[in-house]
């Protein structure tokens, strides 16, 4: 075990994954030379060179569009669009291409491509680089989904992303980068896709949550164990496939549920998890489902980006409201 | 100059008479609502012939828009056969088997773009030989996806031919409206390649820009964009009522120019065709094509075809919702 923060452990799972696969090619926006705007592929260009790792020019479709035509030429892409928000220039490529692939030829090609991606505020950043899309992402099929909340999980589930044949979304949180440490495994470290981790044990209420909103859901239950409250969070570490078995053994044990998200609330991969705690669970349910999310409205400016996110207040706040239904 | 043999020649022709029996045999069976949308390949059949031939089936790969594969007949019979399970909209159709070196149809314009100069490169970083060539159309060079991947592939020096067929419509829309620039081989000096325009009703002009660009891409100079004029002789697709928009006379005069009917002559005068040959080109096209729909038709399609190769294994609700299927499948029996 090392303790390290989660771009460390991205940085350590990226050069594990191309020194075990000569097939895994880097390829994204200043990831080569400077080894990416936050370091997250620091070093890969000395260790493995310009026929590994790849500084493309600044073109988000064609580096998503490029990464077809690699896998399809039997290479094991991992593309970095340098900000989530920025994939909005590819979603033609993500959406309607990477997405796809598989589907319509059938499998003769494996989509065997990893994109990663940083999200979520709280950094004072420009406009469009804090853009929470996972929802609409979600809503994509043929892209599995991966939102770790640790570095042990961001190095366990992007190794499980690069190895696996289908197109994944892996999306890291840009405020968790230094922010979020823990012990991470040395070594091989995979975190299978599609299992979601108990965050913090409790019996009164589950919060459900993921990315960056699992620390700051901790935060705010810590906080409510000193009000006597026992309060349960979920880190869903992969929003598709979706666990649903551990959303319905969570909902089943505490009976109150309160789903948090960064992004806008219409529309929401939250409204998603409610939908699937009322098919899974409804009978164990002891009182509406809370969602605590972002306002429909664009990600905001710096000056009122505070207000914007879910805070650990916000979060303490549903879970004391859904406790007052008797 | 490299002109293409007498063979080579012939055997155009060839595939040539063939696309477009093919193709007037499909518009005929979508007529009667057997097949889906047909997209007309009369006064394609040239470009996409000549470029074919120029190319190496076993090592260069062909990227497609959606119009080019009845003329693709040099890659193999099943890449009409798969066409065929394609129109039918069959899940399949869009499965040309490996080796074939021919990706399926790309309904979302230039999209195929990126994905070809993606693919030139992975086949570069691992020493395969190959080059790729990447058909689009005027329209199609109006889109970002173009410009992103012909900068990428000037970058790179990917072993990419862009092969843009300008056919002077896009549906509706002609090439005046499309660009202000003086041709679509114009737009190469943005990406730092060499851009050629060529006669897209000659079999020679285009076979030898594609070998040349191939020959090219293969030292390592990287990708060329070539683009070959033509007339679009027939409708945009099935759905599409030409007489709208087309003037008369620019089609009357465009027919004159027919590819078809220039390379017959020619080797009719040089006698390495007849009217017997053509007879018999014919009859064996519809054949072929007869053939492939009735496999088209007869092919087994399970109940939960639809979710079959979306993800390499279904996620949990998948897995449900396939069960729900089945048993709705089954209910309705």
């Amino acid at each position: 075990m090392n303790e390290l923060n989660m771009l460390e452990a991205i940085n350590e799972c990226l050069h594990a994954e191309m020194a075990r696969d000569d097939r895994v090619v880097v390829l994204g926006e200043d990831v080569a030379r400077t080894g990416g705007v936050f370091r997250a592929t620091d070093g890969l260009f000395e260790k493995f060179g310009e026929d590994r790792i790849f500084d493309m020019p600044l073109a988000e479709g064609a580096i998503a569009g490029a990464s077809v035509g690699l896998a399809i030429a039997g290479l094991v892409p991992v593309a970095e669009m340098q900000f989530l928000g920025f994939a909005y220039q590819a979603m033609h490529q993500i959406a309607g291409q990477v997405a796809r692939l598989r589907y319509r030829t059938q499998s003769r090609f494996d989509p065997a491509i990893t994109i990663r991606a940083p999200f979520g505020g709280g950094v004072r950043t420009p406009e469009l680089h804090s853009d929470s899309l996972e929802g609409q992402l979600a809503n994509v099929a043929g892209l599995k989904i991966v939102v770790p909340a640790t570095a042990a999980d961001a190095k366990g589930l992007l190794a499980s992303a690069i190895r696996d044949p289908d197109p994944v979304m892996f999306l890291e949180p840009l405020r968790g980068y230094r922010g979020i440490r823990d012990q991470v495994p040395d070594g091989e470290h995979l975190v299978p896709l599609g299992s979601a981790r108990t965050a913090r044990p409790g019996t009164d209420v589950v919060v459900i949550a993921w990315s960056h909103q699992v620390e700051l859901a901790c935060r705010a239950s810590d906080r409510l164990e000193k009000e006597g409250l026992s309060v349960r969070v979920l880190d869903l570490r992969s929003l598709v496939p979706l666990d649903l078995a551990a959303i319905a053994e969570a909902v089943d044990a505490c009976g109150r549920v309160v789903v948090t998200e960064e992004s806008p609330q219409t529309g929401g991969f939250g409204g998603e998890v409610v939908a699937t705690v009322v098919e899974e669970s409804f009978w164990s349910l002891e009182a509406p489902v809370i969602r605590v999310s972002g306002f429909d409205v664009p990600y905001p400016v710096g000056m009122v980006e505070d207000l914007y996110i879910p805070d650990e207040d916000r979060i303490a706040a549903a879970v004391r409201r859904v406790l007052e239904v008797a | 100059m490299t002109r293409p043999s007498d063979g080579q020649r012939r055997q155009m022709l060839v595939d040539m008479v063939s696309a477009r029996t093919q193709s007037q045999r499909m518009w005929n069976l979508q007529r009667q609502g057997q097949i889906g949308t047909v997209a007309p390949i009369d006064g394609h059949e040239a470009t996409i012939v000549a470029a074919a031939h120029a190319l190496d089936p076993a090592h260069d790969w062909v990227v497609p828009q959606y119009r080019e594969p009845l003329a693709l007949r040099r890659y193999g019979p099943e890449v009409l056969e798969q066409f065929l399970l394609y129109n039918i909209g069959h899940p399949a159709g869009g499965h040309i088997p490996a080796p074939i070196r021919v990706l399926p149809n790309q309904i979302s314009l230039a999209t195929q773009l990126p994905h070809a100069v993606g693919l030139a490169w992975g086949m570069t970083l691992q020493d395969d030989p190959g080059v790729v060539l990447a058909f689009f159309g005027d329209g199609s060079s109006s889109q970002g996806d173009f410009y992103e991947a012909g900068n990428l592939a000037g970058v790179l020096k990917a072993p990419v031919i862009f092969l843009c067929v300008n056919n002077q419509w896009a549906i509706s829309t002609p090439v005046h409206l499309q660009t202000a620039a003086e041709s679509f081989a114009a737009k190469a000096a943005a990406f730092g390649i060499p851009g050629v325009k060529v006669d897209g009703n000659d079999v020679d002009a285009v076979y030898e820009a594609v070998h040349g660009a191939r020959e090219r891409a293969r030292s390592g100079l990287g990708a060329t964009l070539i683009e070959a004029a033509l007339y679009r002789l027939g409708a945009h697709t099935t759905a599409d009522d030409p007489t709208r928009y087309v003037p008369a006379e620019d089609l009357a005069a465009a027919r004159r120019n027919d590819p078809i009917a220039i390379l017959r002559s020619r080797l009719e005068a040089e006698g390495l065709w007849d009217a017997a040959t053509q007879s018999e080109v014919e009859s064996a096209a519809l054949t072929a094509v007869d053939a492939a729909h009735e496999r088209a038709r007869t092919m087994p399609l399970a109940p939960d075809a639809l979710l079959d190769h979306c993800v390499s294994e279904d996620s949990p609700r998948l897995a449900r919702q396939r069960l729900a299927l089945l048993a709705e499948v089954e209910g309705t029996r």
